[in-house]
């Protein structure tokens, strides 16, 4: 009996926990699909926590603050986007790079907000379905972030899929030379994809700092961005795959916080490792049939594109 | 200044595409020097030069991918740029780029709609394309994805796709390198009824008896500068030749092979599988090559080459030790160096990264593979006086054109990279030599070289294998001749007992239905 009482809830935070990684993940899925390979997601989201969480206490509105994080987001990687497009940096190593100066520019900004209180996103209630049993509040009971992340994923694959923006940007992924010699602009679309992955991840951050938690701590993202990156290889670069893996993280994440909580012998360490460790189990899995990747994997993933070479 | 001041009678139609005087810089090099070329509706016009001639910047230019330094260019009388590849498309302008721009991943409808401007809803498209490749007979499916079709399907897909945009001006690039003679044939059939609709095609080839069989002009590049213009028909292929080298061509005679010696090499029953889905899994291949002689095989790209020559170079190692035996040694277990230990050497088709190292000099590329045979190293540590002087030794023996043995691999031009890495196998004297596409795009000249080369080491008593697409090529070298279709290698013929068509016709899978002997096959040139 009370074990089934504590489903629901379980259920619904775990569609929580699941938002800042399919909103890093979505946004990575994309600028991967266009053949740019950003390591950077944990940098960004930081970013885009720090400066979502600093903007809505000076400016009292939530929606001002996860704009700012979006746009704070794109700037962080419009910066690996010069460096790897235009200047032809190591995309790896510019992508580490990115991920460190993020660490260390959010907690910068975010030295005079540690400690701060914010109140969070307000919750939907409808009458009725709120309150039904087990699923109610999972599916009827959650804030507006966590619908448009889900939202988000049908959304990115009809871009991708249907229509001819999105067919030009897995061009530019699959064959950069090819895609050149008919005209597109490789550099410009595959711009445009690492500011929109970028805005995306700052979207992932500020959730976890303007809702999930709600407050900021340095480093707060806690390998998130890792997970996301790993998630998108899960999905074999298919957006709801990506979701269902988001989802998968997300209820591990909630299980181990509950398993925990029924004070069950296993050394709290062990259980925090879960997780990760579902993370490298399935990578491996996927790994092991080699001809989805071949099939799904953006061919020119992380190779630098030079127009007249 | 070449005056081009005559006026066309005002009843002539004016050229559909005229260039006058287009120069292109490149840093270190003059792509081309002041090239005019004016091509008529309707007309199949050649463009015929070696590698670095300028061929392919100049119908780059015209095709909008590079801008030329200078000069004019006139579209049907009216004098135009081309920004893009998609102003010079809007111009009715289409190109079929030698390397297919395609991607694999995607369908038919999907690439074909990436070429165009004004797509449509991809189903419609599918329609027009099941419309356009029945009216001139280019077999398509839409719905399939690239890396499921054969070479000669997807240059179909580059056609339909030019098709569909009812081009005025073609540009063929290089179409028929990677087609079997009935697929030539068809092609021909094609470009001639496009033709005769009043198209016209910019055909660039270095197969000299298909341009003298499709095309009515002919105009010649030599380091970028129009060295002539002629009516190919009234040349010979030779007489072409040497119009584009600027000097005499020699080609090699095979002389009679004596009789042949103990197998160096016997494959036996040698069969793969693959995790890769692109790749073509080798079923129950059996061949041997023996001392003295040429064996060649011939078949269309992505019929099992690239796994045939990893497995027999060691790169892939096999699970059945006796499946390659070299030398009278089961090696199918061994790497590539225990391999070239037991006298086997190889040239592999991609010269740039399997062949060479790009970045390394010459002197160091020749220790990569030397040093086996070569007194090259000492102690672990590199020799490197005896290094040097390899390269050079190979550079000046085999005419290679490069600033001495500190240059860069990636610097040498193809053919010149070609000779290289096959002088520097053949200077080690192997037992049994293993070529990939030895004159993959290769000029004439260089071609004639290696193929003297390889032709020599064969009659010095070592085995030699070539695995090559170009079937002229191969009946040229080879004493015997076998046909790789889907992984299956059929039985090897005679040179001189078999034809073109018939080694076509397996090329194109007909194992075991042999044709008339009158053949009713038509000749691809």
């Amino acid at each position: 009996m009370n074990d089934l009482a504590l489903i629901g809830p379980i259920l619904a935070a775990m569609f929580a926990a699941a938002t800042p990684l399919l909103f890093a993940a979505l946004g990575e899925l994309v600028v991967e699909k266009s053949g740019v390979l950003n390591l950077g997601v944990e940098g960004m989201m930081l970013v885009g926590a720090v400066c979502g969480f600093a903007v809505t206490v000076q400016t009292g509105s939530a929606v001002t603050g996860f704009l700012a994080a979006a746009f704070a987001g794109a700037a962080t990687s419009s910066l690996f986007a010069v460096l790897t497009l235009f200047l032809l940096a190591n995309q790896v190593a510019t992508g580490l790079a990115l991920t460190l100066f993020g660490v260390g520019l959010s907690a910068l900004i975010g030295q005079g907000f540690v400690g701060i209180p914010l109140e969070g996103l307000p919750k939907l209630y409808v009458p009725g379905l709120t309150d039904l049993p087990v699923v109610g509040q999972a599916l009827f009971g959650q804030d507006i972030m966590v619908y448009l992340a889900v939202a988000a994923v049908p959304l990115v694959h009809l871009f991708l899929y249907r229509t001819r923006a999105g067919l030009v940007l897995r061009a530019v992924g699959e064959n950069h030379t090819a895609a050149h010699a008919l005209g597109y602009k490789v550099l410009r679309i595959r711009f445009l994809a690492v500011l929109f992955g970028g805005a995306m991840a700052g979207l992932g951050g500020a959730f976890l700092s303007m809702d999930y938690t709600p407050m900021w701590a340095e480093n707060m993202t806690s390998g998130r961005g890792w997970i996301a990156l790993a998630l998108v290889v899960f999905a074999t670069w298919k957006p709801v795959r990506a979701m269902l893996g988001a989802w998968l993280f997300g209820g591990v994440t909630i299980l181990q916080l509950h398993v925990q909580g029924l004070g069950i012998d296993v050394p709290s360490q062990l259980l925090s490792m879960l997780p990760y460790l579902a993370t490298v189990l399935v990578l491996v899995l996927i790994s092991r049939d080699v001809a989805r990747i071949r099939l799904n994997a953006p061919a020119c993933l992380g190779k630098l594109f030079h127009p007249d070479a | 200044m070449p005056s081009h001041a005559e006026t066309f009678p005002p009843v002539a139609l004016p050229p559909r595409l005229e260039l006058r005087g287009i120069t292109k810089r490149f840093p270190g090099c003059l792509a081309n020097d002041h090239v005019d070329l004016v091509l008529q509706p309707g007309e199949i016009h050649a463009l015929l030069g070696e590698n670095g001639a300028g061929k392919s910047t100049l119908v780059k230019m015209i095709y909008g991918v590079l801008h030329p330094d200078s000069g004019t260019m006139l579209w049907q009388g009216a004098e135009t740029t081309v920004p893009d590849p998609a102003g010079a498309r809007r111009l009715g302008i289409g190109m079929v780029f030698q390397h297919f721009s395609l991607f694999d991943t995607l369908t038919v409808t999907e690439n074909i709609a990436l070429g165009l401007d004004n797509a449509g809803p991809m189903d419609q498209l599918a329609g027009r394309i099941r419309e356009v490749s029945e009216r001139y007979g280019l077999a398509l499916d839409p719905g399939r994805h690239v890396f499921h079709l054969s070479v000669g399907e997807r240059q179909r897909v580059e056609i339909v796709r030019c098709l569909l945009q009812d081009p005025k001006l073609l540009i063929m690039d290089e179409p028929t390198s990677v087609l079997t003679p009935q697929e030539a044939a068809k092609l021909f059939e094609t470009l001639r009824v496009l033709a005769a609709e009043g198209c016209t095609i910019l055909y660039i080839s270095h197969k000299l008896e298909e341009i003298r069989a499709l095309c009515s002009r002919a105009t010649v590049l030599r380091a970028g500068k129009v060295v002539g213009a002629t009516d190919p028909r009234q040349e010979t292929a030779r007489s072409l030749a040497e119009m584009m080298m600027g000097a005499e061509l020699s080609t090699p005679e095979r002389p009679p092979q004596g009789a042949a010696g103990a197998a160096r090499l016997t494959v036996r029953h040698l069969s793969t599988t693959s995790d890769n889905p692109f790749a073509t899994n080798l079923k129950d291949v059996n061949f041997e090559v023996r001392a003295g002689e040429i064996l060649g095989i011939a078949g269309v790209a992505g019929n099992g080459q690239a796994e045939l020559m990893a497995a027999l170079s060691g790169e892939a190692l096999l699970a059945d030790t006796g499946a390659v035996v070299i030398e009278g040694r089961s090696a199918g277990h061994l790497g590539p160096r225990a391999r070239r230990a037991l006298g086997l050497a190889f040239v592999p088709e991609e010269r740039l990264g399997r062949g060479a190292v790009p970045e390394l000099s010459l002197s160091e590329n020749a220790l990569l593979s030397g040093y086996a045979r070569k007194p090259l190293v000492r102690g672990g540590m590199v020799h490197f006086a005896r290094a040097r002087a390899y390269a050079e030794t190979i550079i000046r023996g085999f005419n290679v054109v490069a600033h001495g043995h500190r240059a860069e691999a990636r610097s040498l031009s193809g053919g010149n990279l070609q000779k290289f890495i096959i002088g520097r196998e053949i200077l080690q004297k192997p037992k049994l030599l293993v070529v990939g596409q030895p004159t993959w795009g290769v000029d004439a000249g260089a071609a004639a070289a290696i193929h003297k080369a390889l032709i020599d080491l064969a009659r010095s008593g070592a085995a030699v294998l070539v695995i090559s697409q170009d079937l002229d090529e191969l009946f040229v070298l080879s004493d015997r001749i076998s046909v790789l279709f889907h992984g299956r290698l059929s039985d090897s013929r005679p040179t001189h007992e078999t034809t073109v068509e018939r080694i076509g016709l397996l090329m194109g899978g007909l194992f075991g239905t042999p044709p008339d002997e009158d053949g009713e096959i038509t000749r691809a040139v």
